[in-house]
């Protein structure tokens, strides 16, 4: 009958991100310093954002694997728009998040609408994404104007400034606080609780379940825009035929911080604390020496230890009071 | 003939809360078709849970073959050669025949390899000595439903079982089908072998069965030789209880109270041309045993299943309803049989499941405004009394009867007019129900207009102000209260079969 107890596995991810900081700062090379730090934020943009959308497809008990995908072919078709039709830099940016938007809003029919199952109906996007970019592109790679020329100023408006402030994580950081927002604080959020804890429920309650789980998707979708310019800020070159692997960094982010794949619960704060421990990972392995491979192995042990973690949690709210 | 297979002697069974089983008493024969009829609830299912070995008895006896036995689990009933036909069957549809009559038991080659010829030709002289002629090739899915319980009865055969249970067996069937399995069953019943035959079709028991045991709330009524009774004396045995709560004496509603809801020839999967209409101020009964219809009728109407025609009227204008957002929107609230699947998200908080319905009235633009939401909440927790530590609570965590509160709030927070409720007390404690009861009564004293799907008699009896008793699907009665019984009840609901 405790109603306030004090809750330790709420604190957790924020811990285990404290220790792994703690951890490579002691036995790492030059880890605690600010070129690291930069470089953790630096990985963290592109990831963070595909994070946040699919953190909402998870709580309504969906997937999204075509994330990664999705993110490439919108850049690529923006890198389309400034190379070879000659765009303006703004609308070549929109166009990434228009692109992406609309292969969001076709996962969201399909699942929605046509009842597909969302691993089929996001693994066929998945693939039609990789394939549309390079087919657009005529599989050449696309290059993001660099520091310095002229449209460059998008770089120091989204990554870096000319002073080199790591410009991108504010604006991940807003981006954060705005989902936050819709989330918690607005009908649509709650809609999407709702669908993944009972969408029957849900239905007989009123609520027309399918353009809001289509709407789910869609917004997913434009996250996954939004990753896209931040990549391109970032990296530069976009290659095509390439984004299929990105999609589980960010399911992996979204479990790392708690939310349950079977939906109906999960937070913004655990997936954004998921990116990070993810990237942490990364580069402190990296300053101890040692290769990228290391990482992935690292952050499937993660993976498993956060959802056993998690089950545990379930385990323990569901005792009744009568 | 006479020698008995099983008796099963003062079998008590309490699950918290409930004494589901108190001296229940069964005797069956070989060579004989035994039913078991009862009420819903009346423990039938419970009493073949414990011969079955799922449930264990608290105490009595189980004499099988001569010699007291304890059922360790279904399994070890299927070695005693007890065979259930449950009414969800067994099988796997996508595979054949024969391999689900060897499932667990495949004959094999060399102890690696399955050795299919010999399975399909031990299925098929199987299936041939009990006269069916089914390939033993073919998926069980493109057989028929009655096919289908051959084969599983074929399968509990190939276990040496000499005692069946059919619980319901005919339920699916068409007239040509039953009497195909009844066909069946008489030849069991030459073979030597005991079978018990549950229903509610009452008309059945006179065509297939030797003898007939009553049971009802949980107790031994009676057995009887089917030759000796009529329908109407089995229906007596099985409503003759004594009413602890005094029925209603007479319709509390306004002689010249406006119809609020009317349906007009409802047509939809097990729903025949229904047709009712809903005074305000009225609570209208629902009765009829389970897979009556009832629960199709009402969400037919409410527009939670697709209904192939029928019309329907809110305040005698004739409204469009074909989703349940369309039905709320005329102000009709559905309350769930099943309250985990289709009532409350169990994973959200108690003040998210009050307000689902009417969360667009509790929004300024697309912001929640939460603030009025906990207001709101807080009030409808006192006012229903909803037993929670806090409005922030996780539904899951709270007792079926609080989770049904939670279901009432939201529809009434939504300002519903009309209320539909279905098997409202189903798994509420006794003390909890008559809270719910009250509660009906003060929906009613507001204006509100209920409907009540029940599968208790008295419940039905001491709420209603005026019971629709449905069979198959249709309508076969219409009551008002002061004219209906148990007995009348029970004789319009076992109609049409």
């Amino acid at each position: 009958m405790t109603t306030k107890k004090f809750d330790l596995t709420k604190f957790l991810a924020p811990m285990v991100l404290v220790i792994l900081y703690g951890f490579f700062s002691i036995f790492g090379n030059n880890f605690f310093s600010t070129d690291y730090l930069i470089n953790i934020l630096d990985g963290s943009y592109y990831i963070g954002f595909m994070a946040i959308g699919v953190t909402f497809v998870i709580i309504t008990g969906g997937i999204d694997l075509s994330l990664g995908t999705t993110m490439m072919c919108a850049a690529l078709i923006g890198g389309m728009a400034y190379n070879n039709w000659h765009w303006p830099m703004g609308w070549c940016l929109a166009f990434v998040l228009v692109v992406a938007t609309l292969i969001g809003l076709l996962n969201g029919i399909m699942v929605a609408f046509l009842g597909l199952p969302p691993f089929i109906a996001t693994l066929g996007t998945q693939m039609m994404g990789m394939g549309f970019g390079a087919i657009v592109t005529r599989v050449q790679t696309m290059r993001y104007p660099t520091f310095g020329t002229a449209d460059g100023w998008f770089k120091n408006f989204f990554y870096k400034t000319t002073t080199g402030f790591p410009i991108g994580v504010l604006w991940l950081a807003g981006f954060f606080l705005v989902a936050l927002v819709i989330l918690n604080k607005t009908r649509f959020g709650r809609y999407t609780y709702a669908i993944g804890s009972n969408v029957e429920a849900a239905r007989l309650s009123g609520i027309k379940t399918k353009p809001w789980l289509a709407g789910v998707y869609t917004f997913c979708g434009f996250c996954c825009g939004a990753a896209g310019v931040f990549y391109a800020a970032v990296y530069t070159s976009i290659i095509p035929s390439t984004g299929n692997g990105q999609e589980l960094l960010g399911i992996a982010g979204v479990v790392i911080g708690g939310t349950s794949m079977a939906g109906g619960t999960g937070t913004l704060v655990g997936t954004i604390i998921g990116v990070f421990v993810m990237s942490v990972l990364k580069q402190g392995l990296m300053s101890m020496g040692l290769q990228s491979h290391w990482q992935t192995f690292f952050t499937g042990l993660v993976v498993i230890g956060a959802v056993l973690l998690d089950q545990y949690r379930v385990k323990q709210g569901n005792k009744v009071i009568h | 003939m006479s020698e008995a297979l099983l008796e099963m002697k003062d079998i008590q069974k309490t699950f918290p809360g409930v004494h589901a089983l108190d001296h229940a008493c069964l005797n069956v024969r070989s060579g004989e078709v035994h039913a078991l009829v009862g009420e819903n609830g009346a423990g039938k299912s419970t009493l073949m849970k414990v011969l079955n070995g799922i449930y264990k008895k608290d105490s009595g006896q189980i004499i099988y073959k001569g010699e007291e036995i304890e059922l360790s689990g279904p399994l070890d009933a299927q070695r005693r050669g007890i065979g259930m036909i449950h009414q969800e069957l067994n099988l796997m549809p996508h595979l054949t025949v024969a391999e689900n009559i060897f499932i667990g038991k495949e004959p094999m080659v060399g102890g690696v390899f399955l050795d299919k010829k010999k399975a399909n030709q031990a299925a098929k002289e199987l299936l041939a000595s009990m006269h069916l002629e089914i390939s033993p090739t073919r998926t069980i899915k493109s057989l028929t439903v009655a096919k289908q319980q051959m084969v599983e009865i074929a399968k509990a055969l190939n276990n040496n079982s000499e005692l069946f249970v059919m619980d319901e067996p005919t339920s699916p069937l068409t007239d040509a089908e039953i009497e195909e399995l009844f066909r069946f069953i008489r030849q069991l019943r030459e073979a030597g072998r005991g079978i018990i035959y549950i229903s509610h079709r009452l008309d059945e028991l006179w065509q297939i069965s030797d003898r007939i045991t009553v049971m009802r709330d949980g107790q031994y009524v009676g057995t009887v030789n089917t030759a000796d009774v009529t329908k109407q004396e089995i229906i007596s045995m099985m409503v003759g209880r004594v009413i602890y709560e005094e029925p209603k004496q007479q319709s509390c509603v306004q002689p010249e109270a406006p119809v609020v809801l009317e349906a007009k020839h409802l047509v939809a999967a097990n729903v025949k041309d229904v047709s009712f209409e809903l005074h305000k101020g009225e609570i209208l009964g629902f009765a009829g045993l389970v897979g009556a219809g009832r629960t199709e009728t009402v969400r037919a109407l409410f527009g939670a299943d697709p209904r192939v025609s029928g019309e329907i009227f809110v305040n005698g204008e004739k409204v469009e309803i074909h989703s349940p957002s369309d039905a709320v929107h005329h102000g009709i609230g559905y309350l769930s049989e099943d309250r985990k699947t289709f009532g409350v998200a169990t994973g959200l908080s108690v003040r998210d499941n009050c307000v689902m319905a009417d969360l667009e009235n509790y929004c300024i633009g697309p912001i929640v405004n939460d603030k009025k939401i906990d207001v709101v909440s807080k009030d409808y927790i006192q006012k229903i009394s909803i037993k929670t530590p806090s409005m922030r609570q996780l539904v899951r965590n709270l007792s079926g009867g609080n989770q049904q509160k939670i279901v009432i709030a939201k529809w009434l927070i939504k300002r519903c007019n009309v209320l539909i409720f279905d098997e409202p007390t189903r798994g509420i404690d006794v003390g909890a129900k008559s809270e719910i009861y009250k509660l009906m009564n003060k929906l009613i004293e507001e204006g509100k207009s209920i409907i009540m799907i029940s599968s208790e008699l008295p419940e039905l009896l001491r709420m209603s102000d005026r019971i629709v008793v449905m069979s198959e699907g249709s309508i076969t009665g219409e009551l008002d209260i002061c004219e209906a019984t148990q007995t009348n009840i029970m004789t319009l609901a076992t109609m049409n079969m």
